[in-house]
């Protein structure tokens, strides 16, 4: 029978153990790596309808975010703009530019621009814009720099980890009332201290909740 | 057994060559982890969303226009004053409705809301060069000229209101209170061009440098 199995066959059960180890390892890491949020979504930047430039808008003319996403201060959701809003000043300005076609006949007939949404929470997250910006979380903590982009990317996971880091600290990310739509503008922590940060929270008695209903119902 | 890590590594390399790493910009529609097949209606859940699409209008959109002669469920607005800009006569009204504090804290709102709304056009002291006037916007009237100077509060609202030639309505954008405060600061800034060293107080004056 000596011949059946070679002698080297006595370590390949301990071989095949730490073989498996390693591939669980490997497994895990992948799996952190690439299936979460901050693989899955950042850096998402679909093709929009119109090839609007955030950068062009918001970032070289200076508009304010407000100027479009109009209900963002009222309501739960930052509203996307009327086509009315863009014929503002497209009723004059490129007014027969090919690129904005789809902009003229969403304000001609009513029908709605084909928008493709970037940032999406699932529907069990109830996710509520006004409260954030009206307690000094700029839109660039979640949005990242928009006032830059040419084509709006995916900048952070949102995932729930994301959310909970600032639900637990929020004292670094808070900015003054008038900075939150100024997304070059530094936080409270940046210009004064975080013990200004603190104090500022204390003040608009800011806190974050952290249970389940919170967020989700 | 080398020809098993071998093989791993190679899996591990294709993967990670394929797959990219995080952060790279992409077009496609995200991967989703837990797809929708595999959990029907938990991340999205058959219900109308704000602006969202719907299957079961023929029009293909959750949100509902008003179906006409509509009644608003909202107190009646019947402050003309505050609502229309009219006085009770019905001639524009001059001054501000009685229904409003004039205030330091009105002030402030409209000049936060003519910075978000007027200013592109109208120019941040409200001469009419905007920044869009770089980019092709037509002529923006000055607020600094006798005829919109001497122009009725109730008429000012009323253009925010209905738009008037090239501008549209700000209904949508500004709700009535907004737009008297945004009047209440074009006020302001018409006063200030004709403003003389003896308006600003004499305490202020070295802010000035006068």
């Amino acid at each position: 029978m000596s011949k059946l199995f070679p002698k080297s066959a006595n370590k390949l059960p301990l071989q095949i153990i730490v073989y498996l180890v390693v591939l669980a390892g490997v497994v895990t890491a992948g799996a952190t790596y690439y299936m979460t949020p901050k693989y899955t979504r950042v850096g998402y930047a679909p093709v929009q309808p119109v090839p609007y430039s955030h950068a062009l808008h918001a970032g070289q003319l200076g508009i304010d975010c407000r100027y479009c996403h109009s209900n963002v201060e009222k309501s739960g959701v930052a509203n996307l703009p009327t086509s009315q809003t863009c014929m503002n000043c497209h009723n004059q300005v490129k007014k027969d530019s090919p690129l904005l076609a789809v902009v003229r006949h969403s304000y001609e007939t009513g029908e709605a621009v084909p928008w493709v949404k970037v940032h999406q929470t699932p529907d069990y997250v109830y996710f509520n814009h006004a409260i954030h910006v009206n307690r000094g979380v700029s839109c660039v903590e979640c949005h990242g720099k928009i006032n830059e982009m040419e084509v709006v990317t995916h900048a952070q996971p949102l995932s729930m980890g994301f959310c909970l880091d600032c639900h637990r600290n929020p004292a670094p990310r808070v900015r003054e009332p008038g900075d939150v739509f100024n997304l070059d503008s530094a936080t409270i922590a940046q210009k004064s201290g975080l013990e200004a940060a603190h104090k500022f929270l204390k003040d608009r008695n800011i806190k974050p909740p952290q249970s389940c209903s919170g967020c989700h119902r | 057994m080398r020809n098993v890590y071998l093989v791993t590594a190679f899996v591990v390399v294709l993967a990670v060559s394929i797959l990219g790493f995080r952060g790279t910009p992409f077009t496609k529609p995200p991967i989703d982890v837990f797809p929708e097949w595999a959990f029907p209606g938990m991340k999205r859940q058959p219900k109308p969303y704000p602006q969202g699409a719907s299957r079961f209008f023929a029009d293909g959109r959750a949100d509902r226009p008003l179906p006409p002669g509509v009644v608003s469920r909202d107190p009646l607005r019947n402050d003309y004053a505050l609502y229309e800009g009219k006085a009770a006569d019905g001639s524009w009204l001059r001054g501000f409705p009685s229904a409003l504090t004039v205030d330091a804290k009105l002030m402030a709102r409209g000049k936060e809301r003519f910075t978000i709304y007027c200013a592109p056009c109208h120019g941040a002291v409200g001469d009419g060069n905007g920044i869009t006037k770089q980019y092709g916007m037509g002529a923006t009237p000055t607020y600094h000229d006798p005829r919109l100077r001497d122009m009725a509060e109730g008429e000012i609202f009323n253009t925010i209101t209905h738009g008037k030639n090239n501008m549209l309505s700000y209904a949508d954008k500004l709700l009535p209170e907004d737009r008297w405060a945004v009047i209440l600061y074009v006020r302001a800034l018409q006063r200030a061009q004709t403003g003389t060293v003896s308006d600003v107080p004499a305490d202020h004056r070295k802010e000035l440098g006068l």
